[in-house]
């Protein structure tokens, strides 16, 4: 068994602020190292600077620029709403880069996400230089504002919906997935947030005959695939998120229904 | 520091240091490597092993809790026959000692285990008599001193390896337990495994982890293990291996301090996965700044 390098890196926090209105945090790290190695769908364990929290944080890599690294995360937690107290400046450690990313093996992508899940699409999208679609999906428009610009120029076509309607198409991304699919030839499917809607547009893939790739969260200590705080039943046996995935491809997790 | 040695001797184990892992925060080492330094490790002690596989409990498994964390994993583990084939022969590589910490659903399932690991990769049988996440088998073995001597008994009868017994600290006794483990022929005695415990979560009424119960680990568990080693110590003559939320070297030494031949960290494997190598070269200036020379030099010398 091989398993890949990880480094635990004293990183310097350039920026840190909130950009959504449900206390969604973009936290942008110095880490002294090239990031742009890190595959899209990776993640690294943050350790929350306050003897307070034990263990470290999982938090998907959203971006990478350079040397940096871009998290998005939503204060949620006693670690995470300790987490906002970190200013410029402050040094952070992580673990990184930690699981196995999405695999860009395709033509025509669609990426969907929804609510934070939208963040770990933004390094997919840049990694496919533009030839992605996004169709995302946030409770409102104040939500959807901080994915709006993120996705403002490294996709081909985003589609938005929101569940209120207060902006782009009124539901759930997966009531407008047939719709989109019925457009474009798409040959791949990455989906990334909660695990109901994953698990529904996995179901929609499986009927469209399209490949999906669906990016999984679980509770986790190490992040190494020592604790097995994450394993899941698979139809490849037991797979633990932390180490082989936390992406996977969908019929292989989402194999009961 | 080349006067300065770590090295001790546990049973019969020559290890590099006093320094080892807690059985379940270590993996099998290899998940490690990228950041431990297996010269400094005195050994390490794997993930529990079972008979038969086991996939472990469903829901959620680990919650943090105030200075400290709870866990429910069940034992998932790929069974003793592929811990043999595939698992062992991938990680005697790191010339460290291997003690395998085992579990059995019965008396004879001990036996078993301790017979089929006695190969020559395998330093030393852990026995895990305590688990608090697994509810079948029916008898919690290490709670009650008679059916824990069988299972000491069972295993020693089935190896020529140095039987180390884990011993709970969900007891009213501890000093009893570990006499009655003495007197069974264990050969070495380690504690604490977790305290039992349970989180709820206040806004679904229901309990945070899947299998209600978890077993306490961290930080928060340190003044009871310590108190636990220093009892076990006046108590029994057997080595000890002392544990329970050794976070660094100031940790490691209370416990040695205590009573304890050895200490095994573990929940700090999961905050700082390099932790080992820092308390190995923590212990060293430690030694070096009180004129000594050997880490024997501190064990129980707690003057109380």
């Amino acid at each position: 068994m091989t398993l890949p390098k990880h480094e635990l890196i004293d990183g310097k926090v350039i920026r840190h602020e909130q950009i959504g209105s449900n206390d969604v945090y973009l936290l942008d790290i110095d880490i002294f190292t090239d990031a742009e190695q890190y595959a899209a769908g990776q993640f690294v364990q943050l350790q929350v600077p306050d003897g307070e929290i034990l263990l470290r944080r999982p938090i998907s890599i959203a971006d990478v620029n350079g040397t940096r690294i871009i998290l998005i995360y939503r204060a949620i937690g006693k670690g995470t709403k300790r987490l906002t107290r970190v200013q410029c400046g402050d040094t952070v450690n992580i673990l990184a880069p930690l699981g196995h990313g999405f695999n860009l093996d395709c033509q025509k992508p669609l990426l969907v996400g929804g609510g934070l899940g939208i963040a770990p699409l933004i390094l997919l999208a840049k990694r496919f230089k533009g030839k992605a679609d996004i169709l995302m999906g946030c409770k409102n428009a104040a939500e959807m504002d901080w994915p709006v610009k993120m996705y403002d120029n490294i996709t081909a076509e985003n589609i938005i919906t929101t569940d209120d309607g207060s902006m782009g198409l009124k539901g759930f991304t997966a009531q407008h997935l047939p719709d989109v699919l019925a457009k474009k030839a798409y040959d791949k499917i990455f989906v990334c947030g909660p695990e109901i809607m994953m698990k529904s547009v996995a179901e929609i893939a499986k009927q469209h005959n399209i490949a999906c790739e669906v990016s999984l969260e679980k509770r986790m200590a190490c992040g190494l695939g020592a604790c097995l705080s994450c394993t899941i039943e698979t139809t490849r046996g037991r797979q633990k998120v932390c180490k082989d995935g936390p992406v996977f491809v969908s019929q292989e997790v989402f194999f009961n229904e | 520091m080349s006067n300065i040695s770590l090295k001790t001797e546990i049973a019969g184990i020559k290890m590099n240091s006093p320094i080892m892992t807690a059985s379940g925060t270590f993996g099998f080492g290899e998940e490690f490597a990228d950041f431990v330094d297996f010269n400094k490790l005195g050994a390490s002690v794997v993930k529990g092993t079972t008979l038969k596989p086991r996939s472990g409990n469903k829901g959620v498994r680990i919650t943090e809790t105030p200075a400290g964390m709870l866990n429910c994993i069940g034992l998932e583990n790929p069974g003793v026959e592929a811990f043999l084939q595939d698992i062992l022969p991938r990680i005697k590589k790191y010339n460290c000692p291997v003690i395998v910490n085992i579990s059995g659903n019965t008396v004879e399932e001990y036996g078993e285990l301790a017979k089929m690991l006695d190969v020559p990769d395998v330093a030393a049988v852990e026995l895990n008599v305590s688990c608090p996440n697994v509810k079948e088998g029916g008898i919690a073995f290490g709670v009650e001193p008679d059916s824990m001597s069988r299972v000491i008994e069972s295993a020693k009868k089935n190896t020529n390896k140095p039987v180390i017994i884990k011993l709970s600290p969900n007891v009213t006794d501890i000093v009893m337990m570990a006499k009655a483990a003495e007197k069974a022929g264990a050969d070495v005695i380690s504690l604490i495994n977790t305290l039992m415990g349970m989180a709820i979560d206040v806004n679904t009424w229901k309990p945070v982890l899947g299998n209600i119960t978890g077993g306490l680990s961290g930080p928060a568990v340190k003044p009871v293990a310590l108190r636990m080693v220093w009892q076990v110590r006046q108590a029994v003559k057997l080595p000890i291996i002392g544990m329970g939320g050794i976070m660094n070297a100031t940790d490691a030494i209370e416990f040695m301090l205590a009573g304890a031949d050895a200490v095994a960290v573990g929940t700090a494997n999961f905050v700082q996965p390099d932790i080992i190598n820092k308390i190995y070269d923590d212990l060293e200036k430690y030694l070096k700044e009180k004129n000594l020379t050997n880490i024997k030099q501190i064990v129980g010398k707690l003057q109380a």
